[in-house]
């Protein structure tokens, strides 16, 4: 399945886009995502952290993924 | 809990900070507490020029208004404003303005403070500092 990726901040900055396709296996988790984005982009490696939003929530390790979801990248925040 | 009891903004242009004041006021409440953040001049001993804000939109006002809704349980806040700036900001701007007001003084404190230290943990807001000589995303590396 394609997943349609969002991203902000410095994950933008890495990506070089604010949107990014990725090619996943049906229902892979949010773990196997981000195991294929360090894979294609170590630079996110050097983040003090990486969490995925799921339809604009945060996203456990194991939560499954489906094609419509809307997924976004949150490098470390820093509002306020 | 009414949806009447938070005002949750992100906005592009500046904040009024007494439209947060004035939307927390409640015949009900004692004590209102308000936090301003405000752009500094500097960082490390670096000098600042400007700011500029990115927001997940939709979730970062998802998250903002789950700030208020534990505000309002725990602390038994009457109402909360919580407003964030997004764009370009120079110094002394105002990026993030909340107001909470409660019963007794004690609460409206300690509900204020939760705020700004959630917000800062959990919107997902992004600040990038820019220099004479460059720009970095706050706080994005160890």
């Amino acid at each position: 399945m394609e997943i349609n990726i969002l991203a902000f901040g410095i994950a933008k900055d890495i990506l070089g886009s604010n949107q990014l396709q990725l090619q996943l296996p049906e229902a892979a988790t949010v773990a196997q995502l981000k195991q294929l984005l360090l894979e294609k982009y170590p630079a996110f490696e050097d983040l003090r952290a990486l969490a995925i939003a799921v339809n604009s929530a945060y996203a456990d390790d194991q939560l499954p993924l489906q094609q419509q979801d809307e997924v976004a990248l949150i490098p470390p925040v820093s509002g306020g | 809990m009414t949806m009447k009891s938070i005002d949750i903004q992100l906005l592009e242009q500046p904040l009024d900070t007494q439209a947060c004041i004035d939307f927390v006021n409640d015949p009900g409440s004692g004590g209102t507490a308000v936090f301003i953040g405000t752009v500094r001049n500097q960082t490390a001993g670096k000098q600042v020029i400007r700011l500029e804000f990115e927001a997940y939109g939709p979730m970062a006002i998802q998250e903002m208004r789950k700030i208020a809704e534990q505000i309002v349980e725990r602390w038994s806040a009457h109402k909360v404003a919580v407003h964030h700036r997004v764009g370009t900001l120079g110094i002394g701007e105002i990026a993030v303005a909340i107001a909470v007001a409660t019963p007794h003084r004690k609460a409206a404190f300690e509900a204020c403070q939760y705020a700004i230290d959630t917000l800062k943990e959990t919107v997902p807001i992004w600040k990038k500092e820019f220099f004479e000589d460059g720009a970095v995303w706050v706080a994005a590396h160890p």
